[in-house]
């Protein structure tokens, strides 16, 4: 008893009426947090006032949807701002995102008042925000078509190649023999780009779809399959040690120890592996299939129309960052048991 | 929220009227007859860490091996427990000759070693998953929880524990086997004095309740002469038996009765002897 009150008395907030007195010191922010979380309505207001203020220096068709954007981000943030004395749950993360969106939108109005208004790059290799928002718009129907398909090709591609890369990285990691024939074969492939392979892979299938998860795959496959191969090879032997004592059979060792040790390395090889399945997307799509994001960049280059590549590039850095996102919460979840590797 | 806590008051040691069979003490004798183990380095000399080991260990018997750093105890632990094999010799448990690890013979290492991915439910519930009896032994999973006080702790992982609470785990995790013999190398060495004595108490608890063997690998005398029934001294490089010391103590033992006292005297001046020149462990006791 004596142990477990000393114990309460060390931990702050332990006590009810403390932890009550320690929010209402919250309520009243500091001048600090007070201008952090209003700092993105200040920057929208600014960008706004040099949108209209200044006057076009490119010739481009004026549009509505820049200012629309601002005055939508605009409202939010007051609306944000505002909420702060009730929803009080929501006050660390508009706390700490505050910042970051008011330097976002202080960088788009840098990147308008460079072209549309000051014109200082040349066009029309470098539209303004207003353009890239419009064409973003405009093409609605032909970017989401080619996301979708850029996800079906993308996912179909990366999980033959974890999948692959995981049978031949397991095997190579546990069995001698595999070790001793396949890491020459892997040392020699492996270290090809994916994509230089296109001509070989076009020969092969003639299905463009097929050709692209193939080369994806290829490109996966390498990662994943060195860095399962060397998480499998360096699990501590004292855990298979201990394991043989329990009674455990090879299944066992492999599936229930050998691969879940591994684990951390195993995810940094789906990490490796879906940054290299990227770049091989894009350089498929824009060579042989003939659909998704990477054909669509290429083709709007074509007609250079450039505000619809950037459009492209938006859609893209969205796409992916929310795919590494979605891998980083996996990871989170699974290893849970140990979190220091990257942080996403 | 509370911080972790042993709770120590669930380690009673009077309490042994556990409800788990004994492990059957028929054919859980060990003999080891001649054994002899060396190991080829990278420049292809030989050390030779035991030789010509012999000894017998009656089923339901508690035996200390005691010697200084590098005399074979962990090597013969290993080989017990089937993860080595002797160059030379053999070994058998009840009759049977040792051919490699097995669940019947349960080793607990100074790491507990503990599988950081499960946690602590699923760390005891291993090896029946292993052995594929975990749903006839469910029911026990509870039991062993209990046994070792970490009911509480069930879901935490083993980066949440103690050290004394992760090396019960350990335990609990090499006992649910029901071995015939328990092997324990150095398992308290890494814990301080205050919990050591109280994992002691709690080792010798388990001892009685489950009535398995065990060989006990320590550094430490007073460890030794509190818990076995005989203590084995080891000379080192290559090991040999120096001398086989039969503890004639009533349980529980007074750590500083004269008998006590006296028994570590004279395993303190073996192992001097014993030690020789630029030894680290004993002489360095001895200095005490």
């Amino acid at each position: 008893m004596t142990t477990t009150q000393a114990v309460d008395l060390v931990i702050p907030g332990g006590d009810a009426a403390e932890r009550r007195e320690e929010e209402r010191g919250r309520v009243s922010l500091s001048p600090r947090d007070a201008g952090a979380i209003l700092a993105p309505a200040v920057a929208a207001i600014a960008a706004l006032a040099l949108h209209f203020g200044l006057s076009n220096g490119q010739i481009a068709p004026p549009t509505r949807a820049y200012p629309l954007m601002l005055t939508v981000l605009l409202t939010l943030s007051l609306l944000l701002a505002a909420l702060q004395g009730v929803w009080r749950a929501s006050r660390p993360w508009v706390r700490h995102y505050a910042p970051l969106l008011a330097g976002a939108i202080l960088t788009v109005c840098v990147w308008d008042v460079v072209t549309l208004k000051l014109a200082l790059m040349p066009m029309p290799y470098f539209p303004g925000p207003d353009m890239v928002l419009q064409s973003m718009w405009d093409d609605r129907g032909l970017l989401f078509e080619s996301a979708w398909h850029s996800l079906g090709l993308l996912l179909c591609g990366y999980f033959a190649g974890v999948a692959a890369g995981l049978v031949s990285g397991v095997l190579i990691g546990w069995f001698r023999s595999a070790r001793y024939w396949g890491m020459p074969a892997l040392k020699l492939v492996g270290p090809i780009p994916a994509t230089a392979y296109l001509p070989l892979v076009l020969a092969l299938f003639s299905n463009a779809f097929v050709s692209g998860s193939a080369l994806i795959a290829l490109a996966v496959w390498f990662p994943m399959t060195m860095l399962t191969a060397s998480g499998i090879a360096n699990v501590p032997k004292s855990y298979l040690d201990v394991a043989r004592t329990l009674g455990a059979g090879r299944g066992y060792l492999i599936f229930r120890v050998a691969v879940p040790a591994a684990a951390p390395s195993i995810f940094l090889g789906l990490f490796m592996g879906l940054c290299a399945s990227f770049l091989t997307l894009i350089v498929a799509e824009t060579v042989g299939v003939r659909a998704g994001l990477g054909w669509y960049l290429k083709w709007q280059q074509g007609y250079v129309e450039y505000a619809k590549v950037y459009a492209a590039l938006v859609i893209m850095a969205a796409f992916f960052s929310g795919l590494m996102t979605l891998l980083f919460a996996a990871r989170d979840w699974v290893l849970g048991w140990q979190k220091d590797v990257i942080r996403w | 929220m509370r911080l972790q806590v042993d709770k120590f008051s669930a380690l009673d040691p009077s309490d042994s009227d556990e409800s788990g069979a004994p492990a059957d003490s028929e054919g859980s004798s060990l003999s080891i007859s001649g054994v002899r183990k060396a190991y080829r380095g990278f420049d292809g000399a030989e050390t030779l860490a035991l030789d010509d080991f012999t000894l017998t260990v009656a089923a339901g018997e508690m035996v200390s091996l005691i010697g200084p750093s590098g005399c074979g105890k962990s090597t013969l632990l290993r080989l017990i427990a089937g993860l080595d094999r002797p160059t030379s010799g053999e070994l058998r448990v009840g009759g049977e000759r040792i051919n490699g690890p097995s669940a019947e013979r349960g080793l607990v290492f100074q790491d507990p070693n503990l599988f950081p991915w499960l946690n602590v439910r699923r760390n005891i519930e291993s090896g029946l998953v292993a052995r594929g009896t975990l749903r006839q032994q469910r029911g026990e999973v509870a039991e062993f929880l209990k046994l070792v006080g970490l009911e509480a702790f069930a879901d935490r992982h083993p980066h949440q524990l103690s050290g004394g609470m992760a090396q019960r785990v350990a335990l609990a995790r090499a006992l649910i086997n029901h071995p015939k013999i328990v092997l324990l190398d150095e398992p308290l060495g890494a814990l301080d004095q205050f919990t050591r004595m109280k994992m002691q108490d709690e080792v010798l608890r388990l001892w009685r309740a489950r009535g398995a063997t065990m060989v006990l690998v320590t550094h430490d005398i007073d460890e030794a002469i509190y818990m076995s029934d005989r203590i084995i001294v080891i000379t080192p490089r290559p090991g040999r038996i120096e001398r086989v010391i039969t503890v004639d103590l009533d349980r529980p033992r007074v750590r500083n009765s004269p008998r006590f006292l006296a028994l570590r005297a004279e395993i303190l001046e073996l192992l001097h002897f014993a030690g020789g020149e630029g030894e680290d462990g004993p002489n360095r006791r001895n200095e005490q």
